[in-house]
């Protein structure tokens, strides 16, 4: 019974997230551009796919995956567990390996499930002729949230300020934004926003609110936040260095061909 | 004779339909794999109310196929019909209302940002920065919210204008960051994380592929932007603002 109850509420909420969208649409397609909607069935029917399905998804999220990953953050940040059951104070960071492995794997696999990811990189694929394949793409987005993330529990256990972090990745963006292929700088810069959505965001929010209360002197106030922006700023360092790395493997290539033709 | 042959295969729908089922099996496989890992190989714990997790995990792949699907029947259509309806019509202005309500509607009422700014409200409380009173406590929350839905109209509107006017992306997003240093020189120091943790929370599964077929569309209809080169960007503005307008709250309620 409590599922059903569940099930309503998470319907009601996905459809109080699409109203103002859907009022925002037909408002301005009947009184400002003053023009009936265009295949209006096979809209309504596509809306309605989105609503469900993105409720049914929220609903197995809640039932599913956060349960089990709130109580892995909390196990696998547990003095006992890391400590092996032994009574040998946690010292430094290396004590929390098990931690960054997760932080990294579950970064990436969230990523590469993240709809809205996958709704972008469709487009990418789409727009791009198929140059840029969109499962390539989300890999690569999800390699970089998986190093941020490692990195982020790292800081999180060090303890060291966020922002020296955060400016030091933005230069880096910064630098690398100077000599990436312009055609993909628009999309790493939007890869980094859309991999924190609906998957991501929970589980990464519980592992850094679950690590910095057991990790000894930090504040939840203060280190809890924080993951998310790594799990933004990575994939697109991730994306331009991909994306210089092929432009310079095409460049060595055309070399090597212009090369062979005059020895 | 046909009906013969006609049992021996799937009729095209269905096999379409489990195609795609597939698909979403296959995004969501990583996740299970390694929470399987996890829990069995290095917690070494079986999973409790495994059924419950099963159930779960069906609902979230047939959740993501049919939300796919709804994706490209309706939202990737109206979103770029929209665009080129708006930029045909010739209006910057109406264009630029759409940009900027877009960007507010779609997220003063996305639950992950709900759920976030009360989580901030309730560890500013505990932290003793406001007043532990349910009062302050919501108010504070809807400041947070209200930043965050300005800052995200504001920046598809910039994002817009961009497109409309030819501006080079790097120049903005490039001043943008800078922004975002400065401000964290000046803002208190409660309010940074979760400023920076707002700018990736707003892009909601639903706001991204509408502002992505907005982009794409604009930019394949206006004379002289490329889709690939224009098209996006927009979704990288609407990550950076909510956190200068975060911390620009933080100044003005952590005086």
């Amino acid at each position: 019974m409590t599922f059903l109850l569940d099930a309503g509420q998470v319907l009601l909420v996905t459809i109080r997230d699409v109203l103002p969208i859907l009022a925002l649409i037909v408002f301005f397609q009947l009184f400002v551009l003053r023009q009936p909607i265009p295949h209006l069935r096979r809209l309504i029917v596509g809306g309605v796919y989105v609503v469900l399905g993105l409720a049914m998804f929220l609903l197995g999220l809640e039932k599913a995956l956060f349960p089990v990953g709130n109580a892995m953050a909390a196990q696998l940040s547990d003095p006992a567990f890391l400590s092996g059951g032994r009574d040998t104070a946690l010292t430094g960071w290396a004590a929390y390996a098990w931690i960054y492995l997760f932080a990294a794997l579950i970064g990436f696999s969230t990523t590469v499930a993240e709809p809205a990811l996958l709704a972008v990189s469709m487009k990418a694929g789409e727009v791009s002729g198929g140059v840029i394949s969109p499962w390539g793409l989300r890999v690569t987005v999800a390699i970089g949230v998986a190093v941020g993330l490692a990195l982020g529990a790292f800081r999180i256990v060090t303890g060291t300020p966020l922002y020296l972090y955060i400016l030091a990745g933005y230069l880096v963006v910064v630098l690398q934004t100077f000599s990436t292929p312009k055609k993909m700088i628009a999309l790493a810069y939007d890869s980094g926003g859309v991999t924190t959505s609906t998957v991501t965001v929970p589980l990464v929010a519980a592992l850094g609110l679950g690590l910095s209360e057991t990790v000894p002197g930090r504040d939840p106030a203060l280190d809890g936040f924080g993951l998310i922006a790594f799990a933004s700023l990575f994939p697109i360092i991730s994306v331009m260095g991909y994306a210089q790395i092929s432009h310079w493997t095409a460049i060595r290539r055309e070399k090597k061909l212009l090369q062979g033709e005059n020895p | 004779m046909s009906e013969k042959v006609d049992r021996n295969l799937l009729p095209p729908l269905l096999r379409s339909v489990l195609f795609k089922l597939w698909l979403a099996s296959k995004d969501l496989a990583p996740i299970v794999i390694v929470i399987g890992f996890f829990q069995l190989v290095v917690l070494r714990q079986p999973l409790p109310n495994f059924v419950e997790i099963l159930f779960g995990g069906l609902l979230v792949v047939f959740g993501l196929m049919l939300f796919v699907q709804g994706l490209e029947m309706g939202l990737f259509p109206i979103g770029e019909t929209m665009a080129h309806e708006l930029a045909r019509k010739g209006s910057a202005f109406w264009l630029l209302l759409f940009a900027f309500l877009l960007g507010f509607a779609t997220t003063v009422a996305e639950p992950a940002l709900i759920a976030v700014a009360n989580e901030a409200a309730e560890i500013a409380a505990r932290g003793n920065l406001i007043p532990e009173s349910d009062a302050a406590m919501t108010h504070y929350a809807i400041g947070i919210r209200l930043s965050v839905a300005l800052s995200v109209g504001v920046a598809i509107l910039i994002g817009v204008l961009r497109i409309l006017k030819g501006w080079p992306l790097h120049f903005l997003i490039i001043g943008g960051y800078i922004g975002v240093m400065l401000m964290t020189l000046i803002a208190p120091k409660e309010i940074v994380g979760i400023a920076y943790d707002s700018g990736g929370v707003t892009t909601s599964t639903v706001t991204v592929p509408l502002v992505a077929a907005l982009g794409v569309g604009l930019s394949s209809i206006i004379r002289g932007r490329s889709p690939l080169l224009d098209g996006f960007g927009l979704i990288a503005f609407a990550s950076l603002m909510p956190m200068i307008f975060v911390m620009g709250y933080g100044l003005i309620v952590f005086q």
